[in-house]
Order: C-alpha cells, then structure tokens, then sequence
C-alpha cells in the first residue's frame, strides 16, 4: 500500500472524480457548464411534462431521453467521467454497474408482465378461494 | 422495556434446541474462560481481534467457516434421521421444529460457512499472489469479516432467545409475511443477513479494488494467476448482486414492520415480485460461491501436474462469461410459477449456454492434467473428486434447466440433490482443497497427509451415499422439506442417505483428527521452504507464514506463473549475488474499528429483532461514532524500518535455503 | 532446486542476466487516491443497483393503486422542481467546495460546504412535508403496494441524502480540526462522488415518478 515510485503525470489512471491538473477557472467553468446543461435539461423535462403543446404519446420517451442525456451531463461535468484512457478502469465499472441495472429493470419488468399476463391478477385468485 | 422480548422467549419446553443451545454456551464460555485465566487475552485483542493484516482476517473467516460446518451439519444429520425414521409417524422432530432446522441448515451452509470459506481463501491468497502487502481497504477488511461474524451470531442466538425461520432458505412471501410468521423467526433471519451482507459488499468491494488496483510492478491482467481472474470475477458479482438482496429483504422487513405491501395479499401486494428479486440475487450468488472454487482447483491441479495451467486465456474468457450470463438466468429458479412459455424457453436456454464456459473449464482441467506428471496428494484427491461429482451436479442441472423436466422434478429432492451435489462437490470440495493446499502458507506447517485422505474419501463416499438415493427417491416424486410422509417406496432410500450422512459425519470427525494431529506433530510437518508443493505462483515466494509485509522488496512479474519462472531462471543460469535493495515498509495500524462497529450492530440487530428501539438508537449512534474516532485518528500506518526488514528477511532466506537443500539431500 | 533460487524471488528479477530488455507493462500498485476513489466509485455503482431493484419494484407495482390514488392526482410538480433545483445547486455548491480544497482555501471550503448543507436540508424539508402531507391524508405507505414502493423510492434517496448531510458535517468538523491531510482529502474525494451520485438518481427519480407519473 505504499506509494514507492509514484509520479502523477507518469500515471495512466485516474481516480473518478478526479480531474487532470488544470487552473480554478477552468475547473470553474467546467462546473458553471455542467450546471447550466443540467437546468436547461431539467427544464425543459417539467416542460415537456406539464404541456399540452407536445403530442401526447411522445411526452415519456422524450422525458426518458431527456432524463439519460442529464445523467450524462452529470457524469462528465461534476463526476469528470470521460472516455479518456486515464479512465478506462472508472468507465467498464460504470458499464458493468449499467449492464446490471438494465439486467436487473428490464428483466423485472418483462418476468412480471409476463406472469401478469399468464397469471390472474392476486385478488382475483383470492376472490376465488373465497 | 424490552419490546416483543419477555422470558417466554425462551423455548423452556423444547429440549432438543434448549440442550444444544446450553452446549454451546457452556463451551463458548469453556473457551473464553480459557483465553482468559490463561492471559491470552491480550495477545488475541493485538494480534487478532484488532488485526488488519489480510492473513489473520482470512484465516479467522475460514475459521468462522469451519465452526459453523459444525453447527450446519448438525442440522443437516438431524433432518436425515428425522426422516429415516418418520415413516408413518411423526419421528422425534415435531413439525415447528424440523421447519426451524431445515431453514437454519440452508441459511447457514449458504452464508455462514460457504461465503466466508471463499472470502477467507481470497482474503488469505489474492494479495499474496498479486505479490503486494495488504488489501485495498485492510480497516474495512475487518469491518467486513466482524460484520459477518454479527451475522452468525444472531442467527445462533435464535436457538436460544425465540426461535428461527420456519420459511425455507429464502423466506418466500406470503409465508414469511406478518400475517403468517408473527413471530421473530423471520425477522431473525432478514436482519442477520442484512448485517452480514454489508460486510460481506464490504469484502467484495476490497476485493475487485484490489485485484485491479494492487497489483505489483509488472503483474499485468493476462498474468494473474487463475484464482485472481476469479477472486476478480466472484467480486464483481458480490458487487452487483448483494445489493439486491439488502434491497428485497428491506421490502420484506417494511411489510412486516411498517405494514408495506410490496408482497402481502392484500393492497396490491405482489408475491411474484420477491421471487423475481431473490433469485436475481440468488442465481449470481451461486456463481459467488463457485468460481472461487473454480480458482482454486485451477491452481491445484496445474501445481499438482507440474505444467501451466492449459488454455489460460480460454478459462480467463470463460470466467467473464459466467460472471456477465449468470445475471441473465434467474428465472430458472422459478419456471413453474407462472411465465409464458417464450419467456421459459429463453431463460432455460441461456442456463444451457452458461454451461458451456463451465464444460470448457473442465476440459482445460483434464488438458492440464494430460501428460503432466501428476501428484496425488489431498489437495488434488479434493480436485479429481470435484470434477468428477461437478460432471454429474452440472449434468442434472441441464435437466433441470428444460422448463417442461423442470415441471416434474420442481421443488423435489432431485433439485435437493442437485444443488448439493454442485455445492458440496463443487464449492465444498474447493474450499476444502484450497484449506488443504494454503494451510502450510498460513501457518507454516502442513496437514497431516493421512487423515486428509481419509477425510476425503469418507466425504466422497459418503456424499454419493447421501445425496444419489435423494435423485431417486425424487423422480419416485418425493417433494422437499418433509417432516414425515407415508410412502413405501421412498423408506429404503432415506435409509440409505441416513447412513451417507453418517459416512459423511466420519469425514468431518477425520478432518477434526487431521487438524488436531498436524498441530501436535507440526515440528515434523514444518514447511521450511515456503514452496511445499512446488508451486507455480507468487505466494510460494516467500516465507511460510509471510512476514506481516509480505514481501520484502516487492517482486518483479515478467509472465505467467510468476514464481515458476522465477525459480526455472534460477535453476538455469549463475544468480549474480547482490542484495536486494530493502527500504522501509509502510503497514496499515491494527484498529479495533471493526470490532467496536460489530458490536454495536449486534446490539442494534438484536433490538431490531425484538423491537427495542431505545437499544436501536444506542446500536446506530454507537456504531456511527465509531467510524467518526477511527476518521479522527492522526496515525493510520507505522514504518518498519529497512534494517528490521532485512533481518527479518535474511533470517527467512537463510531458513527457507536451509529448508531447500534439506529437501534437495533427502531421496 | 539449486539453493541460489530466494535471493532473487524477493531481489528484482530484471537483474537477471538475459532479463534486462524485459519491460513491465504494468507499473505497480496505484496511488492510494486512485485505490480510495476506485473503491468508492464500486460502492457507487453497487448502491445503484440497489435503487435499481426499487425502481423496478416501482415499476412493476405502478398499477397496483388498490383503489387508492394514483401518481397523478398526488405528486404537485411546483414542488418537485424547487427540490430539484435545491439538488442541482447543492451539487454545484459541492463541486465549488472540490475547487476549494484543491486550492486549500479553508474559508471558501467551509462557505461552500455550508451552503451544500443549508440546499440538502431544504430538499429534505420538502420532501418530508410531502411525506407528511399523504400520510395526514391517509394515501400513507402502507395504503396500496404502489404507494409502498413510492414511499420506499424516494425515502431511500431521501434516507441518503440524510446520510449525506452527516458526513458533510463530519467533513467539515474534521477539515476544521484537522485542515486539508491527505486521508482527509481521499475522504471529500469520496464524499463528492457520493454527493453527485444522488443527484443522478434524483433525475432518475423525478423523470420516473414524478414527471412520467403525473403525465400519464
């Protein structure tokens, strides 16, 4: 656990979060960006939501896309998650994390509607043993 | 006061968990009584209690391990006498109690002895193979096995003070529910394992850092040794997985606590849900406990054939396989309850692929095996035995895995018997090989040969005794988790797993013997060398035990098999005979944090369990203001200066060379 | 075995005649920043996991209204915008207590971390008069499995927030006491990551219930 024979600039990794060595207002900017997208993002969203201007069946794709693309600002800006090679290691964590969500939401749903479908509702099974 | 908790608690009027629990106590207390007139208290509290060294934290999971095998396969002989003689007649085990104990045997076997036997091996090797000196996070390490411990704690307190789950190994709602198991059963069973399983995402999470963090100077992926990719593998899962059991079994404690409905009848509740989640954890879980297995035989058998292993790359490919299907199976755990048949058939066809980068492993097994000049020693009898059981548990695993054989053999003992003869031949077997081929690392002597090999024969025999009447008596339709049953046709067979369950009871007393006879005569069995097996990695590159830093100067990896080429370059060519170059070593401080923190989470478990809320508040502040002292400390590492290492190390040098040539001389 | 062997196990084994041209491709064990965040980053992504499993539980019992209210007809979006407003700047705030202590400016450090504390505590005001507002109603948690699981997603993310708050305390206590060490570093390092973190599961969280659930 030492750090024998360490130099930062030599390094080819990154902790998350950490960004490479810039000035104040450079970092500054980076956060006052991140912050900008991310109220334009929100935004728009409630929008998006609270509007009859915006044809109806589109309103929960365009809040899910909307959604991704925030989360995306917030990882590059305050979470500084980039595809540099300094982060390889920081993004395949995000990616298998990712895979698992998706796994674990998308499976859950399409298990449970399926059984839904294939399967009486519980109270109408419990209506039944009445 | 006291909430749910009075003196009725405990179950004056049942003997059988009254007398085991009273042994128990009264040895636990023998024990301390012991440690304590015999002033080895302090000496445990500096040494292992508040220890961060990797080594001590894994030698105590596996110890862990091993008390609880005791305590697990006391239930398991109990159940098997029950129903050798409940046949027409109710046997000696009424039914609350057979209940309790087959859900206490699955609970424990699963999280108590099979988890921290794995951890503990990876604990005690991965840093030792990666040629580095510590974990990740050796405070948190601690934390993690303490928390366990809590966990195994509360769930043998449950013998004494009220009683266990009488839900099965997975608490299906709505049984589990308030309305059917008012009392603290399940609530015993949720809260201990969701304490242990924060230590145990705590230990994943040292682990993967570890692995992909800390590794010495030249040790790049493709040169780990195998048990590493796994270690790297079974973590990554631990990571992905344990959260969703804290998640489901949290749904399940606000339905009991707080009156939610995520599983109740009622309000919209919906059972199918937790099915769905337990098994999205559980079905990862079971890849957890074998791929470290996996890992282990991987190493033994290339050590014990003297070659690398074969298809290196294949078996790194086909463990990253198993780690990214086994989330996209679990639905086979339950095909009967429900899903259409296109959902079914994608399911059982993806358990049927994730059977192929298992069938390569084996093969690259046989392979390294084939033209190696092969040693049979106990850690390779545990190997051989494990492929050949592994065949037969995976074979009928595929059987089980078409959804239409899965509608007749569902929830009888053919699934009992299979996923015994994957777990035992599999997951047991393993951490019993690698228990066998570490201990001289660990302690610096080894087993006794003898008794190992008739532990090991006593434990196969008997598990093919015990386990191959349950397929039969299985397809002769006989459903698990029975306290009596009526059938003729079943009797001889239970028969026969009864005297399995013997022969196997006959192993366990020989791996007792074994332990206690290696102890007594470890002056003979000593491993001077720290290579006793002629091993191929870099943990046989130091002493056995390895001083507290390891490694005294960390080691340069130039390819595969790293101490395998270390010794082939030594053995070919003149060694130039400079010193190494020692300077001083930064070690972690040993902190009772881990400790301090279980302790308030027993508190705070046990007033959960009970409903004592003050205690709760007390347990939570106690523990958070634990983590503030140790953020507070100023000191978390202490130097051992370079001279000290390198007397130490030249002592270990001179003695291992001495050990060498001994070994060298002899016929 | 030759008894030269030890010397070299533990010496390095570029000394080795006919090694010196061998290159290690890989440096050594990382720094312990990149360990400490690394390691963190993990448990991020395991908690994510977790909210994962309480998203899907939403999801699967958004119908399962009992006969209760539905999404629409109790969330009040003026609400949920000033929280997420609160969470945004909260973040924003953290991101300037980053910059502060990279340049150890304890004062600007100590402004920026008490201002993250004030926008935290103000999301969990609202949040906990919105909680309170549906039990008083009697659309409490234990009403229908949906409220359950609404209930049991936004109270974890409002129960980590809580957590949050405590450690933000303790940082400052601990920067205060002790100022900028490097463990003390590792630890904000981590603690910014944390606090981001529950910003992106905000977003899933109002997008998922609270915008989807009052469109629909």
């Amino acid at each position: 656990m030492s750090d024998q024979g360490f130099e930062w600039h030599r390094r080819s990794d990154l902790a998350p979060g950490d960004q490479e060595q810039r000035g104040v207002g450079l970092k500054l900017i980076g956060y006052l960006t991140g912050l900008g997208l991310a109220v334009i993002l929100t935004a728009t969203s409630f929008f998006v939501a609270s509007t009859d201007l915006v044809w109806e069946p589109s309103i929960p794709v365009a809040i899910i896309v909307l959604a991704i693309a925030q989360m995306g600002v917030h990882l590059v800006f305050f979470l500084h998650i980039t595809t540099g090679p300094d982060n390889t290691n920081n993004v395949l964590a995000l990616a298998f994390g990712l895979l698992i969500v998706f796994l674990v939401i998308a499976g859950s749903l399409w298990i449970m509607a399926n059984l839904n479908h294939n399967m009486l509702p519980m109270d109408q099974i419990m209506r039944m043993q009445r | 006061m006291f909430g749910r908790l009075t003196w009725s608690a405990i179950p004056i009027d049942q003997p059988i968990p009254l007398v085991a629990g009273a042994v128990v106590l009264v040895a636990i207390l023998a024990v301390l009584a012991w440690v304590v007139l015999a002033g080895h208290l302090p000496y445990l509290w500096r040494e292992w209690i508040t220890s961060v060294d990797h080594k001590r934290i894994g030698v105590m999971y596996t110890l862990l391990a091993m008390v609880m095998l005791l305590r697990g396969f006391s239930d398991a002989i109990m159940m098997r006498a029950q129903q050798t003689m409940a046949f027409q007649s109710q046997g000696y085990l009424p039914p609350e109690h057979y209940n309790q104990i087959f859900s206490a045997h699955g609970t424990i076997m699963i999280f108590f002895v099979a988890m921290p036997f794995v951890i503990g091996l990876m604990n005690l090797v991965v840093p030792l193979q990666l040629g580095v000196r510590d974990v990740a996070f050796p405070t948190l390490n601690s934390v993690g096995f303490w928390l366990t411990a809590t966990g195994a704690l509360l769930v043998n307190m449950s013998l004494v003070i009220g009683e266990f789950a009488r839900t099965g190994w997975l608490p299906y709602p709505p049984l589990s529910e308030l309305t059917y198991s008012p009392g603290v059963g399940v609530d015993y069973y949720t809260w201990s394992l969701e304490i242990s399983g924060v230590g145990t995402l705590v230990a994943g999470i040292n682990l993967v850092t570890t692995v992909l963090k800390l590794r010495t100077r030249g040790m790049t992926y493709l040169r780990m040794p195998m048990f590493c990719w796994t270690t790297l593998a079974s973590n990554l899962l631990i990571v992905a997985a344990f959260p969703i059991l804290t998640a489901t079994l949290a749904m399940l404690i606000l339905d009991r606590y707080f009156g939610f409905h995520f599983f109740t009848n009622e309000a919209g509740g919906n059972v199918m849900m937790f099915m769905n989640l337990i098994w999205a954890w559980g079905h990862p879980e079971v890849y957890i406990l074998v791929l470290p297995a996996f890992g282990i035989f991987s190493e033994v058998v290339s050590t014990f054939s003297g070659k690398p292993l074969f298809g290196y790359r294949s078996m790194v490919l086909a463990t990253m396989a198993i780690c990214i299907i086994s989330f996209m199976v679990w639905l086979h755990h339950f095909f009967t309850m429900g899903a259409g048949p296109d959902v079914n058939a994608i399911f059982g066809i993806a358990s049927m692929i994730i059977a192929v980068p298992t069938g390569v492993k084996i093969y690259n097994w046989l392979f390294t095996m084939y033209g190696g000049r092969v040693r049979f020693a106990t850690p390779m009898l545990w190997a051989i035995g494990f492929m050949v059981t592994f065949i037969i548990g995976g074979l009928t695993g595929v059987l089980v895995a078409v959804p239409p054989a899965d509608f007749l053999l569902h929830n009888s003992l053919f699934l009992v018997a299979h996923f015994h003869n994957v777990i035992i031949g599999g997951v047991l077997f393993g951490a019993f090989a690698g228990y066998t081929y570490w201990f001289p690392k660990a302690f610096g002597f080894r087993l006794h040969e003898g008794w190992g090999k008739a532990a090991f024969w006593f434990w196969l025999i008997g598990f093919y005794v015990a386990f191959m009447p349950l397929y039969a008596a299985g397809l002769l339709g006989m459903t698990r988790r029975m306290q009596h049953y009526d059938v003729a046709a079943w009797r001889p067979w239970m028969m026969v797993a009864g005297v399995g369950a013997v022969l196997i009871l006959i192993g366990i007393l020989c791996q007792i013997m074994q332990l206690v006879v290696s102890i007594r005569h470890r002056a003979e069995l000593r491993d001077r060398t720290g290579d006793p097996w002629d091993g191929r990695s870099l943990e046989w590159a130091t002493a056995s035990p390895p001083p507290v830093f390891n490694f005294a100067v960390m080691p340069d990896v130039a390819g595969e098999d790293a101490y395998w080429r270390i010794k082939a370059h030594a053995r070919a060519q003149d060694l130039q005979k400079s010193g190494p170059d020692y300077r001083d070593i930064e070690m972690p401080r040993n902190s009772p944090t881990g400790f301090v923190c279980a302790f308030f989470a027993t508190i705070m478990g046990f007033a959960l369990i009970w409903h004592i809320w003050w205690m709760v508040a007390l347990g939570g502040i106690g523990a958070f203001a634990t983590f503030v002292v140790f953020a507070w400390r100023d000191h978390d590492e202490y130097v051992i200066p370079a001279d000290d290492v390198a007397r130490i190390d030249r002592a270990n040098l001179a003695e291992r060379r001495a050990g060498m040539q001994l070994e060298a001389a002899a016929p | 075995m030759t008894e030269t062997t030890f010397d070299h196990a533990h010496g390095d084994p570029n000394r080795l005649r006919g090694m010196q041209d061998v290159v290690a491709a890989h440096e050594g064990p990382a720094p312990k920043r990149i360990v400490t965040g690394y390691g963190f980053w993990i448990f991020l992504l395991s908690d994510i996991v977790m909210f994962s499993c309480f998203f899907a539980a939403y999801a699967v019992l958004l119908g399962n209204t009992a006969g209760g209210p539905k999404g629409s007809e109790l969330f009040d979006l003026r609400n949920v915008a000033v929280e997420t407003g609160c969470l945004l700047l909260s973040s924003f705030t953290c991101g300037m207590a980053s910059i502060a202590a990279k340049a150890r400016n304890r004062l600007y450090f100590q402004l920026a971390m008490a201002v993250t504390c004030v926008l935290g505590l103000a999301f969990l005001a609202i949040e906990g008069r919105e909680f309170a507002a549906l039990v008083m109603r009697g659309d409490g948690p234990s009403r229908s499995a949906f409220l359950s699981a609404f209930f049991t997603l936004v109270g974890c993310h409002g129960l980590h927030v809580s957590a949050g708050i405590l450690w933000l305390l303790t940082m400052m206590a601990q920067v205060f006491a002790k100022g900028f060490r490097a463990d003390i570093e590792r630890r904000f390092l981590c603690f910014a990551l944390f606090w981001h973190a529950l910003d992106i599961i905000w977003v899933a969280v109002f997008s998922v219930v609270y915008l989807l659930g009052s469109a629909s």
